[in-house]
């Protein structure tokens, strides 16, 4: 790889052990995938859940952020994914004394290197969206397909390791979703019938994710009638990348570098047909039970209004189930000021902030609470929870709240 | 006579050991219990399959960021594969696998899943961009 002046002194050693490290890592990421060079980026976000990192993650950044002030900070703005727990009410799901502080010495060594505790995996809805043409570094698989596919941003996945290095560097390895060629689509679908609910887009989304198959895949659709709006392409892309490791699709006249056909080179690409039916049966292939055990409304954390939706439809309720409404810590407070919260709550739910269901020990709360049947209206979420034990079951919104409510999705 | 296959993308050290191979996907958070080490995915073909020091032969990498930072901790734990390969990586397993410091192939003229069959030895040398059938 070539690096300027400045790259290979971080590499030497001139900018401290630290950034050393993160170079090295870069650099090794970058020659495996054949980058020629780094890239300036503006906005770094890393994934650090406790439960992927374990103890020896956590020992590994506290490692870093022993060393000095000058060495140990980060140089772009670095912000975080959810985090794997809301302290406020860990003894409710049944998270123990040792993961939590775990996640105490995480966030501390964090805060040391001068990341920004965000804890969102909706920083495009709540924190700063990119814009077109930004080079970023992103964590979360959604939060870089949203950032690719609606702002027109460019970011590979960015794993927490190589997040954080490019906080430290201010770069990253040019290769991939920073390349124009491999922004072109690969894959071309068809659609005959338009999602209404958050359900319906994930559903979506999955099929297509399923159908283009890995990351190199860059599906454009063409059918959708209507702008689906920002939540429903949240749902949309997060379930496409859960489904299909997918970082780019464009949506043809929607998404910005789709506005117009002859933007991009797609007509030569076969086209796969999909209709109501297809994602009806992504969908019903999750519904094995109508008992549940509890409604979780998770991944991504919930935008202001959908939180106003969940509020609007627990309102007099009286729940027999557990229902969990998960948001970021931007959101609650505005959730709280305006009531949705206490609706939700009077109802018998609970809100939590600043972490995301999956990432929070799913496995262990899932033991300590009795709970195997899990409703959400989360598409991503039903395709990560079936390995961590649970019988996920993907239902609308309307229908999750009314299952808490009778236990029963019939 | 020995079947070798050059990969397009490599990383790591020379690895020997024998293979467990299936035609899927592979995400660390979505298809294991990375506490007794295996795989836990209910419609995963290697459902049940203890993968520790086994080089894994898969289709792609899918699913989320989190497998960066969990080939680290399997790695410190000593419960983790001796390396894997792929046809198509995406970048999470490429970064999780620098990080954690274990070997990774990925890129073939052919479908490596149908290429070697699970249980066989497997000689892995990134330097060269091989892996051979012992």
């Amino acid at each position: 790889m070539k690096l300027n002046q400045e790259e290979q002194a971080m590499r030497a050693g001139e900018f401290g052990p630290v950034r050393q490290i993160a170079m090295e890592h870069q650099i090794k990421v970058g020659e495996f995938f054949g980058a020629e060079d780094l890239v300036p980026v503006s906005q770094a976000h890393i994934m650090a859940d406790t439960e992927s990192l374990g103890e020896a993650g956590v020992a590994w950044l506290e490692m870093l952020a022993k060393n000095s002030s000058k060495d140990r900070v980060v140089r772009i703005p670095t912000i975080t994914d959810p985090r794997g727990t809301d302290f406020n009410k860990a003894k409710q799901l049944g998270q123990t004394d040792t993961m939590i502080s775990l996640e105490r010495r995480a966030i501390a060594a964090f805060v040391k290197m001068g990341v920004s505790m965000t804890d969102t995996c909706i920083n495009y809805q709540t924190i700063m969206a990119p814009v077109f043409g930004e080079h970023v570094a992103f964590g979360d698989t959604g939060v870089v397909i949203y950032s690719n596919s609606i702002c027109g941003a460019r970011s590979n996945f960015e794993g927490g390791p190589s997040a954080l290095s490019a906080g430290l560097t201010g770069r990253t390895p040019r290769y991939g979703y920073h390349l124009d060629a491999h922004r072109q689509p690969t894959h071309r679908f068809r659609v005959s019938w338009t999602p209404s609910s958050l359900n319906e887009w994930g559903a979506l989304g999955g099929v297509i994710g399923r159908q283009s198959g890995n990351y190199w895949s860059v599906p454009i659709v063409e059918g959708i009638e209507g702008h689906p709006g920002s939540d429903s392409l949240k749902h949309f892309g997060a379930a496409m990348a859960s489904f299909g490791s997918s970082a780019l699709f464009h949506l043809l006249g929607i998404t910005p570098e789709a506005i117009h056909a002859r933007d991009l080179k797609f007509e030569h690409l076969p086209v796969v047909n999909i209709s109501k039916a297809d994602v009806m049966a992504l969908q019903s292939s999750y519904r094995v039970s109508d008992e549940i055990d509890v409604v979780v409304f998770s991944a991504p954390q919930l935008s202001l209004l959908e939180m106003k939706s969940v509020a609007e439809l627990c309102a007099g309720k009286a729940f027999k189930k557990p229902l969990l409404a998960v948001t970021s810590p931007q959101v609650k407070p505005d959730s709280d000021r305006m009531g949705y919260t206490a609706l939700i709550e009077d109802a018998g739910g609970t809100v939590f902030a600043g972490m995301c269901f999956y990432q929070s020990y799913a496995r262990e709360i899932a033991e300590a609470n009795g709970w195997k049947k899990l409703a959400t209206n989360s598409a991503k979420m039903v395709n990560i929870l079936g390995g961590y034990g649970y019988t996920p079951i993907l239902a609308s919104m309307e229908d999750c709240v009314r299952a808490a409510e009778t236990g029963s999705l019939a | 006579m020995t079947k070798v296959f050059k990969a397009k993308h490599a990383q790591g050290e020379v690895v020997e050991g024998v293979c467990l191979t299936a035609k899927d996907g592979f995400s660390a958070r979505y298809d294991l219990d990375r506490i007794k080490g295996v795989f836990v995915r209910p419609s995963h073909k290697l459902l049940g399959e203890a993968y520790h020091n086994k080089i894994l032969v898969l289709d792609t990498a899918k699913g989320g960021v989190a497998s960066a930072w969990m080939i680290y901790e399997m790695k410190m734990r000593n419960l983790c594969p001796s390396a894997i390969i792929f046809n198509t990586v995406n970048p999470i397993l490429a970064q999780g696998a620098a990080h954690g410091g274990i070997a990774m192939l990925s890129g073939f003229d052919c479908d490596i899943t149908a290429a070697i069959p699970s249980g066989s030895r497997l000689r892995i040398d990134p330097k060269n961009h091989t892996v051979e059938i012992l």
